[in-house]
């Protein structure tokens, strides 16, 4: 009854090509802006702003980033870790080197060096298809933890290979406390959602969803795949470079190889999985699903008020997470954005359903 | 499904609110304990929170608390992963009247990325025998405490000693030693020292890193068989040290000659080796296993009250009495800070006070029933080690046999080493380095 586009007419072409067509969803996305910038800031704790809310942020740009290679190009890659690596040693050395190089700056080279990157390590895509290319990009996380942990440069000759970075500083901003962070990822967030909407909505984003679609087809048409297959690399690879850059400055603040290992590429594409491929929304839940619901199982016990030892707390937890996960998908395999659109089908015709 | 996500988050949420806010004003001192009871490094995990909670329920029990202020704690699971142990420092930190007392996060990645977070939060991060070796430099590490040794500390007596085993550290020359570690901050701090020391006498070092969590180590072992080093430091933890042990065996590479950190020298680590683990050395420092006055103690007034956190023949180990030691220091720390602050709850940033003015003496160490079980730690400002020693203890199939002989690290090396790399990390953060000389007047 609400959510209905009756009398909504487009007249110009340039009210049909907007983002949002329907002024329901645009009321729905000034709301949530406004509730996120003017409301989050003044109830969240510090502990929800630094253990959750920030991870979130950060890995939903991750995931946002591998979301334009597998979902939007169909190029499976599980060593997007790999990318976030080189992103925060990237801008690491960058910050360090040249220290009054502004923050923003910083993260956009950290990007381009991901990038070109990336770019390398999808070469074999050219060739290479499906599941055969999964293990190929594994190289890149395997080639990269080798990197990062062997050659001392890297990490300014650190003796345990940990590197810490420099407190935040942009123009007189300091960004240290957790509202400040989060306002800053926020507006990061915002842009980079922003811009990979308008991609996969331009030539290049079906460009990509018609290699992923069928590549031969593709071709047929008219797509040249070396183009298409390597620039979803080279911007998925930037996203995923600042991401890791934020990730470690950001979050972290000090961080190791480790950080970035085998496990954090399978969490990004589990993020996805679950969340919904070729679904920027799908991103963002994904990173909620796995980044927030572990932390809330961990926690649920002692709010219940149950005398649980954290041991089994933590297998608890575990337990439950996988089951979840496999419920999820068995209900809609699509993943969890596709319920949300089916949601908002089902919410058009209320409350006549054919 | 959409729907109920929702309220189960926004129930969550309101949970969330309202445990932080129920701050009652109570005359009690919050005890946070990061541990692991799960996982690969739960072996080594377990008797260590054990004997760390023990200790706590103790005070508690047999003095009522600290000076009449009662400990209260909570335990969080980490599972050794730096993002766990990072989360629970923030979930731990405001908790208790006067928030957490201080920290133990029992993992050297975790201890890295606390260290950051020290200098705002203004509370102690206590690392007893592992953490940041430049962090004994106090004017730059303001708030971490590795008392009583640190690894750069451990493997310069690790070298001592076998040098006095070839008659003399120039004996060591064109010798090979083999360093099996942990792939992680942890393996990877005793490097430095043990480099420089070769400079010095002239040995091989062999860096043999293992990846997390140490079950395969095949390749690592290959190469000791063809190298034939001379002596293998073994640097692990949890899993990794027992997979060691039984590899130097599959191997054929004499225990004789296997020197482990005080991390990897418990009996999670040497009992899945069967008799195979017979005539592994390694180090101890602070408290060997065995059992004291304090041991009766706490089976007196916590295990046969039905309160003790884990079995019974467990008391005793040598992680056991590591956790013990370690909570009673806190306790001290928190006890000394009361003498300058008054016997109340106490703020993180009081207690530093006390960590940082310890004189844990031979007669302290007798009135807390530890006598054996405890070495003298004295800290400053300047230092936040507080001196250290150690001695080398030899399983001999059922238990850890103390040998005689006790070392000291050769400062002489360690402090410019300490003080170059604090300067550096200052330099990086861009700290101002605290004048211990004002603070003090």
């Amino acid at each position: 009854m609400f959510y209905r586009e009756n009398g909504q007419f487009k007249s110009t072409y340039a009210s049909d090509q907007q983002m949002l067509p329907i002024l329901q969803d645009r009321i729905f996305m000034a709301a949530l802006l406004v509730f996120a910038f003017g409301a989050v800031p003044f109830v969240v704790s510090d502990y929800l702003f630094l253990s959750l809310v920030i991870p979130f942020l950060i890995l939903a740009l991750a995931a946002i980033g591998l979301n334009l290679l597998v979902g939007y190009c169909g190029q499976i890659s599980i060593g997007h870790a790999a990318f976030m690596a080189v992103g925060a040693y990237a801008a690491y050395n960058i910050a360090l080197r040249i220290p009054q190089l502004n923050f923003l700056v910083v993260l956009v080279l950290a990007g381009l060096i991901a990038a070109a990157v990336g770019v390398l390590f999808g070469v074999p895509s050219l060739r290479i298809k499906g599941l055969y290319l999964a293990v190929a990009t594994l190289a890149a996380q395997f080639f990269t933890d080798w990197l990062f942990a062997r050659v001392k440069w890297f990490t300014n000759y650190a003796h345990s290979g940990s590197v810490q970075t420099a407190p935040i500083e942009m123009l007189g901003w300091k960004i240290d406390a957790p509202v400040e962070k989060y306002l800053f990822l926020l507006g990061v967030l915002v842009v980079f959602t922003l811009i990979a909407k308008n991609l996969v909505r331009s030539h290049i984003g079906r460009e990509w969803m018609a290699m992923r679609d069928m590549d031969v087809a593709a071709e047929v048409i008219g797509i040249r795949p070396v183009y298409a297959k390597l620039t979803a690399f080279a911007i998925s690879s930037f996203y995923c470079g600042v991401a890791g850059a934020l990730w470690g400055f950001v979050h972290l603040g000090s961080w190791e190889p480790l950080a970035f290992n085998l496990t954090l590429s399978l969490n990004l594409l589990f993020m996805i999985i679950i969340g919904g491929m070729g679904s920027l929304l799908g991103s963002y839940i994904g990173a909620a699903f796995i980044v927030i619901l572990p932390i809330l199982l961990n926690q649920a016990p002692q709010w219940l008020g149950m005398r649980v030892s954290t041991a089994m707390t933590s297998h608890l937890e575990l337990m439950i997470f996988g089951a979840l996960i496999i419920f999820f998908l068995i209900v809609e395999p699509l993943g969890l954005a596709r319920l949300w659109a089916v949601g908002k089908e089902k919410l058009r015709l209320w409350p006549f359903p054919h | 499904m959409k729907a109920r996500f929702v309220l189960l988050a926004v129930a969550a949420a309101f949970a969330a609110i309202g445990s932080t806010s129920a701050l009652a004003q109570a005359k009690e001192q919050f005890f946070p304990v990061l541990s692991y009871r799960t996982g690969a490094y739960a072996p080594n995990g377990v008797p260590f929170a054990n004997g760390f909670v023990d200790y706590l329920k103790l005070v508690n029990a047999r003095d009522g608390g600290i000076n009449g202020i009662k400990i209260t704690f909570e335990e969080c699971e980490t599972g050794y992963a730096t993002d766990r142990g990072v989360e629970c420092y923030e979930r731990l930190k405001g908790k208790g009247p006067t928030g957490a007392t201080l920290f133990h996060p029992l993992s050297t990645g975790i201890t890295f990325a606390l260290t950051d977070k020290s200098f705002v939060d203004k509370i102690p991060i206590v690392t007893p025998g592992y953490g940041r070796a430049d962090s004994a430099d106090g004017t730059v590490f303001g708030w971490n405490f590795p008392l009583g040794g640190t690894y750069w500390t451990s493997s310069d007596m690790l070298i001592q000693h076998v040098g006095k085993k070839e008659g003399g550290l120039d004996k060591l020359k064109g010798k090979k030693i083999a360093l099996v570690y942990h792939d992680s901050p942890y393996g990877k701090e005793p490097i430095a020292l043990l480099q420089e020391r070769a400079k010095n006498h002239g040995y091989e070092l062999l860096l043999l890193p293992v990846t997390h969590p140490g079950v395969e180590q095949k390749a690592t072992w290959l190469q000791i068989r063809q190298q034939r080093p001379d002596y293998v430091f073994l640097w692990g933890w949890g899993v990794m040290n027992s997979t060691s042990i039984k590899e130097a065996v599959a191997t054929g590479y004499p225990r004789e000659k296997m020197y482990g950190v005080w991390w990897s020298g418990a009996e999670p680590d040497v009992t899945p080796a069967g008799d195979g683990a017979k005539g592994y050395n390694a180090l101890v420092f602070l408290s060997p296993a065995g059992q004291g006055q304090v041991h009766k103690d706490i089976l007196k007034y916590v295990h046969d009250k039905g309160q003790g956190t884990g079995k019974k023949e467990d008391i005793g180990e040598v992680l056991y009495n590591r956790g013990m030691v370690s909570a009673m220091m806190s306790v001290e720390a928190v006890k000394r800070a009361q003498i300058k602050y008054g016997k109340k709850p106490l703020k993180g940033e009081e207690v530093r006070w006390g960590l940082e003015n310890l004189a844990i003496d031979d007669a302290l160490i007798k009135k807390l029933g530890m006598t054996g079980f405890m070495r003298p730690v004295s800290t400053s400002c300047v230092d936040h080690e507080g001196g250290s020693s150690a001695a080398i203890h030899i399983w001999d199939g059922k238990k850890w046999n103390v040998q005689p002989g006790i070392y000291q690290p050769d400062m002489s090396i360690l402090k410019p080493m300490i003080r170059v790399s604090a300067s550096k990390y200052a330099g990086e953060k861009k700290i101002t380095v605290r004048d211990c000389a004002k603070e003090a007047g």
